[in-house]
């Protein structure tokens, strides 16, 4: 691996890393409960950036499961509390 | 094990990561930065979609070239969360409106003045009497 793409990945990480952040400081001072769940799913899509960064950064094709299990995971999740804030329960 | 992958290829895959990072990092900055809670539902899409998108490409022209066959899987992520982040995003904004409503505050986005037929009833009654969409849970 080139220095070139050794230092763009690092750089990657390091905007997703600020980027989780911002999603984690608004999640923290967010008003209401809903930016505190759009905060969460920006939260769960940037660890998912975070993960897929690192398979690339170790050369190997086995992060791409748990990248795609988390964006499951994560929409199951937001959606779950989205629909709870919406009806006050989420099985009808 | 791998022959080194040529310069260009690497320069690709880092325009692609660097191009996916920033915009998501551009998207996060949004969510902090917006005033009320309908300006910041718009920024997380640039993170499902452009940094998604990149940091994907990026992936399958490195895997294609480790493996040395074409490595196509790792198209279903973007494809995944195109499909599933604008369901959480109308659950949520739908959330936030109903809720906004019944706490009866006054900048809330106006209903489309015309189109949806269903829109417009509905979203008055919900406005005057504050609720009738929770009667039906």
């Amino acid at each position: 691996m080139s220095p070139l793409l050794t230092w763009a990945l690092l750089f990657a990480l390091g905007c997703l890393t600020l980027s989780a952040t911002f999603a984690l400081v608004r999640m923290i001072i967010g008003p209401r409960a809903e930016d505190r769940v759009l905060a969460f799913d920006c939260l769960y899509l940037n660890s998912m950036l975070v993960i897929v960064t690192l398979g690339l950064l170790y050369r190997s094709s086995s992060y791409f499961e748990a990248a795609l299990l988390i964006a499951m995971f994560g929409f199951v999740g937001s959606s779950a509390m989205a629909k709870f804030l919406l009806r006050g329960e989420i099985i009808e | 094990m791998n022959p080194p992958s040529p310069a260009w290829v690497d320069a690709l895959i880092a325009i692609f990561v660097v191009a996916g990072a920033v915009t998501a990092l551009i998207g996060s900055f949004g969510l902090l930065r917006g005033k009320t809670f309908f300006q910041r539902v718009h920024p997380p899409s640039l993170v499902a979609t452009g940094g998604t998108w990149g940091l994907t490409l990026a992936t399958m022209i490195q895997s294609s070239l480790v493996t040395s066959r074409p490595y196509l899987h790792a198209i279903l992520i973007p494809l995944f969360i195109a499909l599933t982040a604008p369901i959480t995003t109308v659950f949520l904004t739908r959330a936030a409106l109903f809720r906004a409503r019944r706490r009866g505050e006054p900048d809330i986005p106006s209903p489309p003045l015309s189109g949806d037929p269903r829109a417009a009833p509905g979203d008055r009654a919900a406005g005057a009497s504050g609720g009738t969409p929770a009667s039906s849970a």
